[in-house]
């Protein structure tokens, strides 16, 4: 038997509890824009971190499905902007120097050095953490080493930790939900088998007879399918089976391993352009705090589309020659 | 054909900046509904599969607590100070450092932030107060604007790093599936030959990061000095 002693759901439970402290948070406060709707916003998705596991899926799906409706219906929003106090953090940075740069620089070194050593510490069957789980874990470690250090080294109060965190929290807002959103329709996509579609429709109506066409096909194909799902993965299955083996392995006689590792760097350059990869381009834009959301998709544009062309003309001098 | 309705939901939804997650839910509803499944089934197919990739939204939510902390307590400020001290430092030039130490250290299987967690863990307390202060080290006070061109620039630098390292490295999630994709297929490949096929792209990524980087240095020279000639006409 096997037993695992911290998985992510112990995390989940936490992240549960940080939901909670940000929902009562958002319900004592007078003065909140959004008071009430962000404070269920926050206090359901408690509810579904929390104990997500142990819900039955249609329960969570409705959870979810009322998180939407606030968020659609604007009932959610960050709290009062306090002014923020220059002097004093400059005052602050004076008097910590170089000390303050540690704590964030442990939670790397923390995951790096978990990945490493904590997947091998058990006794039989008895596994301090799930081994499949080591470096999520390390970097929830790694944050929590990072966070008493950091109270430490600042003397920071029992409640600015949660205090800080929710506000920023409150500054991503719904967005936070939002990778997995995506995640959840890229899932009923494959269910219902819409990558096929796209495949067929690509096999149809191209001249794919010719091997640049069929090269450029795939990588233009892996870009454009990952831009909609927001996942070059989902996109990488549904795309190599229905357009790369068939034509560029199968008919064309390229080379399977070149094909697949310049064809999934062709979904990243879609992964750089789209906002539907929220995690990457959506929260990032909103944790800095910039006005316009699509900011860094616009930053990575001109980027993707070079990358994409030179994996173009890669695949395509090297996929039938090696 | 009609199971495309979902992209046309996502592509409508965004033209019309409808809110995105309701764009999202009523692509799934609406393509669930066209393929047979009934309402409450695409329901519960969003529950599962949220509730399953929970683990995306874990290394932000325990990160931002100390990151606000720090925050409080002058990181930026800290960082801000660093880099000036460094003469030849330029935003773009701290950037580029950023996503070539980035590349190196994922492609050697080090990952120091997972799932995004790399924007919350560097880039919000370390490079972005860096690269700006680089650019405030040369130039003086920046333009809002300016401002936020380089923070958008170093999530870039943290994208294109974290990306275009990491099919190199042979343990790594990308290398694995498409190694699993082959085995279920009977196709033999390596996956070394899957890592080192990766190289080349990594290159022209890095290449292009240089070539956007020195874009923005130029840009934020030609932004400051506008500001400057405003002010001494009036």
């Amino acid at each position: 038997m096997t037993v695992k002693l911290i998985t992510l759901e112990t995390f989940y439970l936490l992240i549960g509890l940080v939901f909670a402290l940000v929902a009562g948070g958002c319900a004592l406060d007078r003065s909140h824009p959004r008071r009430w709707g962000s404070a269920i916003f926050w206090g359901l998705l408690a509810i579904v971190f929390g104990f997500g596991k142990y819900l039955p899926a249609l329960a969570s799906g409705y959870l979810v499905l009322a998180l939407v409706l606030l968020a659609a219906t604007k009932q959610v929003g960050p709290a009062r902007e306090r002014p923020i106090d220059r002097p004093a953090r400059a005052a602050e940075a004076a008097r910590l120097g170089n000390h303050l740069i540690w704590p964030a620089v442990l939670i790397p070194v923390a995951a790096v050095l978990g990945t490493l050593a904590l997947k091998h510490v058990h006794l039989g069957g008895f596994w301090f953490v799930d081994p499949a789980q080591v470096t999520l874990i390390s970097v929830a470690f790694g944050a929590l080493l990072a966070l008493s250090a950091a109270q430490k080294l600042t003397g920071a109060g029992r409640m600015e930790p949660s205090r800080e965190g929710g506000r920023l929290l409150q500054t991503i807002g719904w967005a936070l939900i939002l990778p997995q959103l995506l995640a959840a329709l890229g899932g009923v996509f494959g269910t219902t088998g819409v990558g096929e579609v796209v495949a067929g429709l690509v096999q149809r109506g191209l001249p794919t007879q010719f091997p640049f066409v069929a090269v450029a096909a795939y990588c233009v194909g892996m870009a454009l399918f990952t831009m909609c799902m927001g996942n070059a993965f989902a996109a990488f299955a549904v795309i190599t089976s229905g357009i790369g083996l068939p034509l560029i392995v199968h008919q064309h006689g390229g080379n399977p391993a070149i094909m697949a590792s310049i064809g999934m760097l062709s979904g990243y350059c879609g992964t750089l352009m789209t906002p539907m990869a929220a995690n990457f381009n959506l929260v990032p834009a909103l944790l800095l705090e910039l006005p316009d959301r699509n900011a860094v998709v616009k930053a990575q544009v001109p980027i993707g589309v070079v990358i994409l062309a030179a994996n173009v003309a890669l695949m395509y001098l090297c996929v039938f020659r090696f | 054909m009609i199971k495309l309705i979902g992209i046309v939901v996502v592509a409508a939804g965004f033209a019309l900046r409808a809110n995105t997650l309701l764009v999202v839910m009523a692509a799934g509803v609406a393509t669930g509904l066209v393929s047979g499944l009934s309402f409450n089934e695409v329901i519960a197919l969003f529950g599962r599969f949220f509730v399953e990739n929970r683990y995306m939204t874990l290394p932000i939510v325990l990160i931002v607590p100390v990151v606000g902390v720090l925050e409080r307590h002058g990181l930026q400020e800290r960082a801000e100070a660093l880099i000036k001290r460094m003469r030849a430092a330029t935003a773009g030039r701290v950037l580029v450092a950023y996503t070539a130490a980035r590349q190196l250290s994922i492609a050697l299987g080090i990952n120091i932030g997972s799932s995004g967690g790399g924007h919350a863990t560097m880039v919000r307390p370390l490079v972005a107060p860096m690269a700006e202060g680089a650019a405030r080290a040369r130039h003086g006070e920046l333009r809002e604007e300016t401002t936020h061109a380089i923070r958008a620039h170093a999530a870039a630098a943290e994208n294109v790093g974290n990306f275009f390292g990491e099919d190199i490295f042979v343990a790594v999630g990308a290398v694995l599936l498409m190694k699993g994709f082959f085995d279920a297929q009977k196709i033999p490949v390596s996956v070394w030959h899957l890592a080192l096929w990766g190289i080349p792209t990594a290159l022209v990524a890095f290449a292009a990061t240089a070539w956007r980087a020195r874009a923005l240095d130029r840009r934020i020279e030609r932004e400051s000095a506008e500001g400057k000639n405003r002010e001494e006409r009036r």
